[in-house]
Order: C-alpha cells, then structure tokens, then sequence
C-alpha cells in the first residue's frame, strides 16, 4: 500500500480517534483520565490530519481498497486535492476544539465522560471519513455515523425535554437528508449496478437525470448544511448541544454537506446546466437573509449564533451557485474566483464560528446564563475569553484585516465578473444579488455588535456575573489556536488561495493564477489595475498611524488619566438593567424587516396595573411549511388507522381481499 | 515604488490631516453665513482639538481597555482611508493594499469599534448610540458599495486608482449612471457623518442624536482623536465624491509636474463640496430616527438602479 502514503496515514489516524474513544469508553467515570489525556490525544491527531492533508493537496488522487463492511462490497477509499482541503480544515478547526474540550467538560454534563468521550471522537472519525469514501456505500455508513454521534452528542443533556425535541427533530430532518443523498446515488449509478465513485463519474447521463440526482443532491446536503427551507434543525439542535459539539457542528458537520456537495455536483456530474447555478445562488441568497435577519433578533446567544450560521453557508452556497453559473457557460476563470470565494469562506467561517461557539461555551460555564438578557460586562471579569472573542467576532462580520473579510471580498470580485455572461438576462440579474450580499455582510455586522455588546460590554445585568471566572489553560490554548487560525486566514491571503489552487484545478479546471509578480503580501485574482488586496500592508496602515497618534499625543500633550462616575443624565437611580437590551438592539431590525418575521405582540394599555411588554418572533416555515406537512402526516397515518381495528377476521378478511384481488390481475 | 510616489503618499496623508478640521471649520462658516449668523473663525476646530488635548481624559469608573484603544483605532482607520483615496495623485504606494471594497470594510470597522466602545461604559445613551449608529451603518454600507460598484463596472476595475485614471480620462459631461450614483453618494455621505437630515452636529437634544450620543463618554485627548476622526471621515468622503465624479486635475505617474497644481485643485474643489454641504444642511430639516430607513433604502434603490443602467447602456466592449 505503499503507493498512497498520506491516505493510509489519515486511515490510521482516523482509527486512532476511533481508538481513543474506545479508551473512553474504558475509563468511564475517570474523568481526569478523559479530560486531561484522551481530548488533548485527540487534538494532536487532529493536528496530524491536517499536516497529513496539506502535504497530500498537491499529490495526485490516492486510492485505496479496504476489504472491511459487507463480504463483496468492500469500503473504496480516495484523497484527492478536494477531501484534502476539507481534511485540513476538519484537522484545523478539530485541534482547537479538542484542546478546548478538555478543559470544558465536566462531570456535570448529563452524560458519563468516558461515553461523551467516544460519541466525540466517532463524530470526528466519520467526517473523516466522509471525505475519504469513494463509494455510495461506505459514503452513506459514514455520513449516517456521522449524524448518529452527532444525535447522541445533540441530547447528551437529555434530561431536558425540550433538548430531547431538539435531537428529534435534528434526527428527523437529518434522515430525510440522507434519503435524498441515497437517491442521487441511485440515479448517478445508472442502471449498471455498481456504486463506486469511479463508476459514476464515467457514465453520461441525459440532461433531465442529471438534473434529477442534481436536485436530490441540493435537497440531500441542502438539509445538512441548514439551507432554506431546511433550516429548522440548526436553531433548535446547535443551542442544545454541549458548546464544543456546537463548534464542531457548526464550524466542521455542515462543510461535510458542502464537500458532499461539491464533490456531487462537479465531480460526479458530467456537466452543469445553468440554470443549476441559479438555484444554488438563489437558495444560498434566501439562506443568507434569513439567517442574518433571525440572529439580529434573536436573544440566546448560541441561537444567535447558529442563525448566523445558516447566513454563513448561505454565503458559501451563493458562491458555489455562481460558480455553477460560470461553469455551465465555459468561463473557467471566473468560476475558480468564484469557487475560491465559497472554499475560502468555508476555511474562514470553520474557524471564527468554532471560536465563537466555544467563547459562548465558557460563558456558559462561568455564569450558567444562555439569554443575552442577563449577561453584560463580562470583558472586565473574563478578559481572555473577551479578547478572543472580539477576534472571532471581527472576523465573523467581515471586517478586514481577518479571514471574513477575504472571502467576502472575493465574493464580490467575482459578481464583477458577471457582466462578460452570455446571458442577458442573468446580467441584469446579478447586481442585485451583489447588493444583497454587501446587506447581508452590513447586517452581519449588525449583529456581531449586538452580540459581543451585550454579553461582554457594559455593566453587569446580574449581580453573579462578577464573579465569573476566566477560562482555564486547556482552553485558552484551544482558543489561541483558533484565533490563530482566523489572524493568518485574514493576513496571508495569497498563501491561503495558493491552498485552495488544487481544489479549483481539480473541480473547474483553473485557478487563480498569482499576476502580482511574485509579491506574496498582495492578493491579486486577476490583475493589480483589476483588483488587489494587502491585508498585511493595510493592517501595518491602521497600527502605524495607530501608534504614532498614541506617541505623539504623549509627547506634544500629556498621558494624563482620571477616573469618574459615568455621566448619568442627572438620574441617580439608574441600575444596570435600565441598559439597552438585545431585544432594544434588534427593534430596528425587527421593524424594517417584519415581513419576513412571524410576530406575536403583547403591548400594555395605558390602563393596566401590571403592564405587560411581550413580542414573540417566529419562523414563516415553520407555520407554512412544517406544521401543515405534520398535520397531513398525522391525519392519513390515522386514516391508515381506521385500518387497523385489531381483530384477526378482519385481518383474514383483508389477506383474502388482496388475493382476490391479484389473482383477477394475474388471469387478467 | 517610486520616490515620487513615497512624496505623493505622505503629501497626501499630511495634507488629510491638516486640511480635514479646515473643511469642518468652512462648512460651519458657510451655514453660519447662510443662516445669518455670525461665524465662529474658519480655525476653531484646529482650537478645539488643541483645547481637548490639552484636557485631562476623564474615563467612566468601569471603562474597559477596549474604551481607550477605541479612539486610536478610529483614528488610523480614518487616517489610512484618506491615504487610500486618491486625491492628489494616482501614484500610490498604498494603493494596491486596499481597494474600493477594503476601503468600505475600513469604514465599517471603525464604526464597529465606535458603536463597541460606546456601549461598553454600558450608560442608556451610549447603547441608544450605539444601535442607531448601526442602524445607519448597515443601511449606508450596501449603498455606498453599490455606488462604487457602478465605478467599477465603467472603469472594470475596484482598484481606486484605476478607476480615478478611467474616469478623468473621459471628456467632461454627464453620464447617467454615473449622475445618479452621484445623488446616492450625497445621501450615504450625509448619514454617515452625521448630517442633516440624519443627524445634527450641533445638536445636544438628547433624543435626537446618534453620533454626539456615541461619544458622549469621551473627553480630553480621546475625544479629539474621535472628533478628528470625524473630520478625517467627512474629508474621505468629500475625497470619494471628487474622486468618482469630478476627477480632473489629479496628477498621474507620467506626469508628476501636476502634483503642484493638485494641491490649489483640490482645495478649491472641496471649497465648493464644503460649501453644497453647508446648503444641503441649510435647506433640509432633520427627520426622524424611523424615516432614516426610507431615506437610505432610497440611497441604495438609487445606486443599484445606478449600476443597472450602467449595465443597460454600457453593454459595449468590455
């Protein structure tokens, strides 16, 4: 098996995860055992997967085959440029939250350590794996792995009912995923029988089938990756999770649909239609509004956050969509800008959202508060969790110097592109979309502001905030890695899209070729007098000026300091629940954008005794979509029940009935 | 790199800083006068911002460090967007680290770190600040991009410098994408810097204010940082609508003998900006906080129709 060096080497490392979670397993209760040697062993394998798929991005695609699973259907395994982008930033971000992990988990967690410990390194396993397969059978066993440990880590606190519904409901939406993706299989197969990848990607198939396993394709991943209408899931099943699950899921399971995605779409596709792209832009466009507009409003911070996670991939689809669009119409060029966009952000997002997912983790842990309501000030008692943080959110409502705003920037590089189309129509078309995406990167800015000002500005909402505690070692060293992550993303673009080079090459057959002649410190898609970036200049910009003002003012002035009472509008009474709320903060969004919220007021009159303020802010899916199709599903499955009247000769009757009745088919 | 270059990038910054409190003192004389008012001298921002770096900086009990780094951000920021803007000359070192797109994602990060730092005493008005600050920004940000996006698509290119050549290059008259981008700008740039009819500069009405609520935490040298900034920001702005709409008279790299007669061009163009400002401001009155959503939907409407015709009329070679 020599002749695929890197793909045996992430085989073993993915069954050294399974490994250590068996250990967990063994050391049960001995949480010390679990926290302080199996979390950090499965954070250095993460980091040796990554290691393993960055020297494997530019190799030629290995193979192997493993003679495990059912006798005659053995597991196909491939790494091709693709799987290593993914593997890295599976490896990337998993390393810091493992780290993280084991400084986070407590005895308290609902769920025995050791059984945590293994459903965790199952998860990270099996989105190894994913991206591995070659085969639809070893795809799907995994891809059902996948959800199944991330189920199980979903209810870890299932003592709560309501944390139950959420992993019903996550497990629900996931299986109807996952049938669609086994239906693509089946049509990308054709007829011949044999579900390997390298079968499929020989056949040709007719325009409307391809089309077919192309819609079951966009349904299948478009309900893992959280894309409207298939979205509820994400708000309901990230929240419940433990925060480094939410991490993992938010930053790592759904680029698992993306890769899907990608690998279905381009990959085991002959060839694209346009108008495919025009759905993936349009559904990744609605993604990205809902999203942003429902996590401005929203006052849970991890809901919050997982709204914004939808926005996110909403982002990556749109990409991915437009990319599509210029595949279809033979414009290489612009579709790897394009594609590089969407990867870029999905390197970007898997590292701001973990952090800001395990920076909630820790708040939690600190003061057992989830509303935003009852949180404030928490940057003066935490001050490492703060400022890593502050990072995250930077990066998360792209803003330059970090990773958010590379792929944002990219993003619009390539809607530039959009009037070379040959379609006229489309042309006209696509400066709205561009519009639409710099409202969703303002509005994400919006609501990163809310988020970090209310939970770490301000004063104190609750009297126990101030006795919060910083995180401990363990996870600050998960979230300096982190922050890392997204700190080089934003600084070294040109580095960062030399990654992604292979993975273009390989799915639209170009790349961003480097013209800036050789400086590394500039981002340039096409030409320096097209377009050009340096974060690097431009950071080295703000801090120059930033450090010359500091010094001057010292110098020709004074560094003189008092400090004093805030003014208080000559009202001393003011406690620190007179602040502005995250329910104030979201009041304009909620005004301007009511149509797309279902609203449910409750206002005072000016009569009563006890004035009542409520508002109640719901999902326009959830009450069209989802409970119409649950009261359809109620109704005929008691429909089929009147069927069942529990009594044998009725039963007999219906057995002689059938028979009757095939019997006058068959003599037909 | 050239060092004719390295000259036009510092003139040009040195010149933002000392010119940018001037233009806020010629705007406040040219509504005075047309207010019929007498005029505070055309220096007194330059006193002010003397006044308050002399004064000590009085800080709320619980401010956090982001509180006093806030004011030294805001200020590179707006420092580095006037470096980017070309104004003087298309010969800019700095030039290819930031385009159009950076220089708007520059904008909003320091309107992040101003609606931060305001709500981190955590005081009723500093949050109310805060969020209508937002509530502008997000707003105005789409719309300011779409405007330079329908410069981009006639000059193909985001590069500010490029489209500054693209643009002065064509003959003089009236394009009308470009007319009806310029009517955007005017409007973003209102609400941005906290003009009538967004906002009141000289108002203390507690209700009414967003920028003056913003800041209202800050004293001595942070405030002057902050209120420099300000100024700094509305030069950028003036700089932006020069640059895209009346971009005649900057010097180019062939010809660097212009870099002379730049300077005069430039402040007599934003004479005349300052001026339009001033009579904007004069004729409008300020609307309320809930109108402002129309006010910049119409900004954005007007840009993204903008760059339809632009794409409608233009679909020659590309």
């Amino acid at each position: 098996m020599s002749a695929a060096p890197q793909l045996v080497a992430v085989l073993a490392l993915a069954a050294v995860w399974l490994a250590i979670g068996v250990a967990g397993l063994a050391a049960l209760h001995r949480f010390h055992v679990v926290a302080r040697i199996l979390f950090p062993a499965g954070g250095a394998v993460a980091l040796l997967i990554a290691a393993v798929a960055l020297t494997a991005l530019w190799g030629t695609p290995q193979a192997v085959v493993l003679p495990i699973g059912l006798p005659g259907l053995p597991f196909h395994f491939r790494l091709d440029g693709l799987a290593a982008f993914f593997l890295l930033v599976l490896g990337g971000a998993a390393a810091g939250v493992s780290l993280f992990s084991a400084g986070y988990f407590r005895q308290s967690e609902g769920t025995a350590p050791g059984l945590l410990c293994l459903q965790y390194h199952v998860f990270l396993a099996a989105m190894a794996l994913v991206m591995l397969a070659d085969d639809a059978y070893a795809f799907m066993v995994m891809w059902e792995t996948m959800a199944l440990a991330s189920f199980f880590l979903v209810i870890s606190n299932h003592r709560i009912a309501e944390i139950r519904r959420a992993g019903y409901l996550y497990l629900l939406i996931a299986h109807i995923g996952a049938l669609g993706i086994l239906l693509c299989f089946g049509v990308l197969q054709a007829n011949t029988g044999d579900y390997s990848f390298a079968n499929m990607r020989v056949q040709h198939l007719s325009p409307f089938w391809a089309s077919v396993a192309f819609l079951l394709a966009l349904a299948g991943f478009g309900a893992k990756a959280g894309l409207v209408p298939l979205h509820v899931w994400l708000p309901e099943a990230h929240p419940a999770a433990p925060s480094p699950v939410s991490a993992l899921m938010s930053g790592v399971m759904l680029k698992t649909a993306v890769y899907g995605f990608l690998r279905v779409a381009y990959d085991l596709l002959p060839a694209q239609l346009w108008w495919w792209g025009v759905l993936v832009l349009a559904l990744g466009l609605a993604s990205a509004v809902f999203g942003v507009v429902f996590a401005a409003v929203q006052s849970d911070m991890k809901r919050l956050l997982a709204w914004s996670s939808i926005e996110n991939i909403g982002l990556i689809f749109a990409g991915i969509g437009l990319a599509l669009l210029f595949a279809a119409y033979k414009m290489p060029a612009a579709a790897a800008l394009a594609l590089t966009a969407a990867l870029y952000h999905v390197a970007s997002h898997a590292f701001f959202k973990s952090l800001l997912f395990i920076a909630t983790g820790a708040v939690l842990h600190a003061t057992s508060e989830r509303s935003l309501g009852r949180l404030g000030g928490l940057l003066r008692v935490m001050p490492w969790v703060g400022w890593a943080c502050l990072l995250g959110v930077l990066a998360s409502a792209g803003l330059p110097p970090l990773g958010g705003f590379v792929s944002e920037w990219l993003l619009l590089q390539s809607f530039l592109f959009t009037p070379g189309l040959p379609n006229a129509f489309l042309n006209m078309l696509v400066p709205a979309v561009a519009a639409v995406i710099a409202l969703v990167a303002a509005l994400a800015g919006y609501t990163m502001v809310k988020f970090y000002g209310v939970i770490f500005l301000g004063q104190h909402r609750e009297e126990k905030l101030a006795a919060a505690r910083d995180a401990d070692s363990w996870e600050r060293l998960g979230m300096a890695w982190l922050m890392a992550g997204c700190v080089a993303l934003g600084l070294f673009p040109a580095q960062g899209i030399e990654l992604l080079a292979p993975v273009t090459e390989l799915l639209v057959g170009a790349s961003l070729a480097q013209s800036s002649g050789g400086a590394s410190w500039l981002l340039v898609p096409v030409s320096v007098e097209r377009a050009s970036y340096g974060p690097l200049f431009f950071f080295a910009g703000v801090a120059a000026s930033f450090g010359l003002a500091y010094m001057l003012v010292r110098r020709l002035y004074h560094g003189r300091l008092r400090r004093a009472a805030p003014w208080d509008c000559g009202f001393p009474w003011q406690t620190a629940r007179m602040q502005d709320t995250a329910e104030g903060f979201g009041q304009p969004v909620r005004q301007i954008f009511e149509p797309l919220f279902r609203m449910r007021r409750e206002l005072p009159t000016a009569f009563d005794a006890r004035p009542r303020y409520a508002v109640e802010v719901g999902d326009h899916f959830w009450h069209w979509l989802y409970l119409p199709l649950a009261r359809l599903v109620e109704s005929a499955a008691r429909a089929i029940g009147t069927l069942q009247r529990g009594r044998i000769a009725i039963y007999l009757l219906y057995s002689f009935a059938t028979l009757i009745a095939v019997l006058i088919w068959v003599t037909r | 790199m050239s060092v004719l270059g390295l000259a036009s990038q510092t003139l040009e910054i040195v010149a933002a800083l000392a010119l940018a409190p001037l233009l806020l003192g010629w705007v406040g004389q040219c509504r005075a006068w047309l207010q019929n008012r007498t005029a505070p001298g055309l220096l007194q921002p330059y006193r002010v911002l003397h006044k308050l770096f002399n004064k000590d900086s009085v800080l709320a009990a619980n401010a956090s460090p982001l509180f006093r780094t806030a004011p030294y951000v805001i200020f590179g920021c707006m420092t580095l967007a006037c470096g980017i803007v070309p104004t003087l000359s298309t010969d800019l070192p700095l030039s290819p680290a930031a385009d159009a797109i950076a220089l708007v994602g520059l904008f909003a990060l320091a309107r992040v770190f101003a609606a931060l730092a305001a709500m981190d005493v955590g005081t009723a008005f500093g949050s109310l600040g805060a969020r209508r600050e937002m509530l502008v920004g997000f707003l105005a940000e789409p719309a300011l991009l779409m405007v330079f996006f329908t410069a981009a698509l006639i000059s193909d290119s985001t590069s500010l410098t490029t489209i500054v050549r693209t643009l002065s290059a064509r003959e003089i008259g009236i394009q009308p994408s470009l007319a009806l981008a310029a009517v955007a700008l005017v409007m973003v740039a209102l609400a941005e810097n906290a003009r009538v009819p967004v906002d009141n500069p000289a108002t203390h009405l507690e209700l009414t204010m967003v920028h003056e609520a913003l800041v209202l935490e800050y004293s001595g040298r942070h405030l002057a940082l902050i209120e420099w900034a300000a100024a700094l920001k509305l030069f950028a702005y003036a700089c932006i609508g020069i640059a895209l709409f009346a971009p005649w008279g900057v010097a180019h790299a062939q010809a660097p003998a212009a870099l002379l007669t730049a300077l005069p061009v430039l402040i007599a163009k934003l004479a005349a900006a300052g001026f339009l400002l001033a009579l904007l401001e004069t004729l409008s009155a300020k609307m309320r906080i809930f109108r402002v959503p129309e006010f910049l939907g119409m900004a954005f409407m007007l840009a993204v129709i903008a760059m339809l015709v632009r794409i409608l009329l233009g679909a020659g070679p590309r």
